[in-house]
């Protein structure tokens, strides 16, 4: 058997007194979809937060790609090819949409001597339609549903290998939200592994190949997404 | 007339004032310090062009051109090697410490600072002697001291230099990014403790550029740095927290606000006149002249 681009095993991650995450195990294969679903407060950020480095008071074993990646800074784990589209898309509001491209276009090729990044800002505008009349506007000026494009697109300029999306569709219309799994369509049919939190049961199941359910920072369910009967997952998220 | 004179002074004396508060003004706008050896930095770089640099022989320009990329040394070792850890997990977690553990720690490098100085050159009043200190030209009828021409000239120079290289570079975005949002930054790869260093290198190194014209334009002494810190906080509070542009005008209002009441009420009320701008700001306008309009 093939070892997974990322494997989670017995992590454990605390605020202070409270464990937010107690004992999490889940793999990813490259290229797959992984759909992480879960109530509010059931770890799923602090999860995340965990794998990118932004949250350093995690214990347990996180693999990703061969080598141990707790305990490196969050600066670092980008450069070996994570990368979080956080909760609330974190727009970076004194810059313009195209300069929120191109502060991650330029860290990531500060990291590679100045290599072209696979993906270029121009890939991210034609994935992204929207977003290109827009690109001189301040990044706090654009709607929820292009804030969230503009996040996708900042951190496909990293150059990931694996990209963690929390909340992809919270608070957008279903309009926006079908443009946006489209091009999360075409973001895995480049290559690129996901793992997503989604609240949208039925947009997760069908998106993904595998699904994790959280509950109080444990793993309720998890297994393969197709076939999964929705009481399942009802039974799980609810515990 | 007079009042016109003095009025453009004022303004001219703005640009030195404006210069002061802006490295004040990076240090808290990238890292949420405020920098209490400041003022003390600015005299250092005096210090070193005045007691080093010139005695010798190195021409008064050439030697400015060396205490601005050693300033930013300076403020790059600094923060390295001392502020930094006063930070505490403030670069790793968005929680830090607090705002107390680097205001005490900066104040620590202040007063060494001062008495470094104290002790190594003495407590003796100096200056730079220049052909500039003396030399005045008048135009329309105005007369103003040559000095007074360059530190604005200067310090206008140095405010457009920071906003193109803040706007138009690919570290001026980082700085920028880093600024708005420190967790957020690091996700796209930016390394906080590089930023930190160099948001505190270009501080000091416009701290060195306000040490040079400070030797110019008035006489200086181990403990002037306080006085200076003090200018620098009332013109970036005048000008808005965080906002170059802002903290400019407010050197400029500030020392206008200084030359306007030594004119009216007499010499010895000249900084009573400028607190109490500071005052009225404070009170009127508290988020200041032109605040940071991003969140």
């Amino acid at each position: 058997m093939t070892e997974p681009l990322l494997r989670v095993a017995g992590l454990v991650a605390s605020y202070g007194q409270l464990q937010a995450v107690r004992g999490v195990s889940f793999e990813v294969g490259a290229g797959e979809a992984l759909a992480v679903i879960g109530e509010n407060g059931a770890g799923k950020t602090t999860l995340f937060h965990s794998l990118c480095g932004l949250h350093d008071a995690a214990t347990g074993e996180v693999v990703f790609g061969g080598e141990p990646l707790l305990g490196a800074p969050a600066h670092r784990i980008v450069r070996r090819g994570i990368a979080l589209v956080p909760e609330g898309r974190r727009i970076f509001p004194s810059l313009t949409v195209d300069e929120n491209l191109r502060v991650a276009e330029d860290q990531h090729r500060r990291a590679r001597g100045g290599a072209a990044p696979r993906w270029t800002r121009d890939r991210v505008y034609q994935l992204f339609p929207d977003l290109g009349p827009a690109s001189r506007r301040g990044g706090h000026q654009i709607s929820g549903g292009q804030q969230q494009m503009l996040a996708i697109g900042r951190a496909l300029l990293s150059g990931p290998r694996l990209l963690l999306l929390d909340e992809v569709s919270l608070g957008l219309s279903p309009a926006v939200v079908k443009i946006l799994y489209q091009a999360l369509a075409r973001i895995r049919a480049d290559g690129v592994t996901l793992v997503f939190v989604e609240q949208d049961v039925h947009r997760a199941l069908a998106f993904s190949d595998h699904l994790v359910c959280l509950h109080k920072g444990t793993v309720r369910l998890s297994g393969a997404s197709r076939g999964r009967s929705l009481d399942d997952v009802r039974r799980a998220y609810f515990g | 007339m007079q009042l016109v004179e003095t009025l453009i002074n004022g303004c001219l004396l703005g640009g030195l004032y404006g210069l002061i508060g802006l490295g004040l003004s990076i240090n808290f706008g990238t890292m949420r310090v405020v920098h209490l050896a400041h003022g003390d930095l600015i005299v250092l770089a005096a210090y070193f062009l005045v007691v080093v640099l010139v005695p010798a022989g190195i021409p008064p320009l050439a030697a400015a051109a060396i205490v601005v990329p050693v300033m930013f040394g300076v403020g790059f070792a600094l923060q390295h090697l001392i502020v930094q850890h006063s930070l505490g997990r403030q670069l790793d977690r968005a929680l830090g410490r607090g705002v107390l553990p680097p205001l005490i720690v900066t104040f620590g490098v202040s007063i060494v600072l001062q008495n470094v100085l104290l002790h190594y050159a003495t407590a003796d009043a100096r200056t730079l002697q220049s052909s500039l200190a003396s030399s005045g030209v008048t135009l329309g009828g105005v007369a103003i001291p040559t000095v007074r021409l360059v530190d604005f000239a200067v310090g206008l120079g140095s405010l457009g230099l920071l906003l193109l290289g803040l706007g138009r570079t690919a570290l001026g975005r980082a700085l920028r990014a880093t600024s708005d949002d420190l967790d957020t930054a690091r996700l796209v790869g930016i390394d906080p403790r590089r930023m930190y260093g160099v948001a505190a290198g270009i501080s000091a190194a416009t701290g060195g550029v306000a040490g040079v014209l400070l030797a110019a334009t008035s006489t200086f002494y181990p403990s002037t740095g306080s006085e200076v810190l003090l200018v620098a906080f009332e013109v970036v509070v005048v000008g808005g927290l965080g906002s170059l542009v802002g903290t400019f005008l407010g050197g400029l209002l500030l020392a206008s606000a200084q030359l306007l009441g030594a004119h009216f009420l007499g010499p010895s009320y000249g900084q009573l006149t400028a607190h109490a701008v500071v005052l009225a700001i404070l009170v009127f306008r508290p988020q200041g002249l032109l605040p940071r309009t991003a969140p």
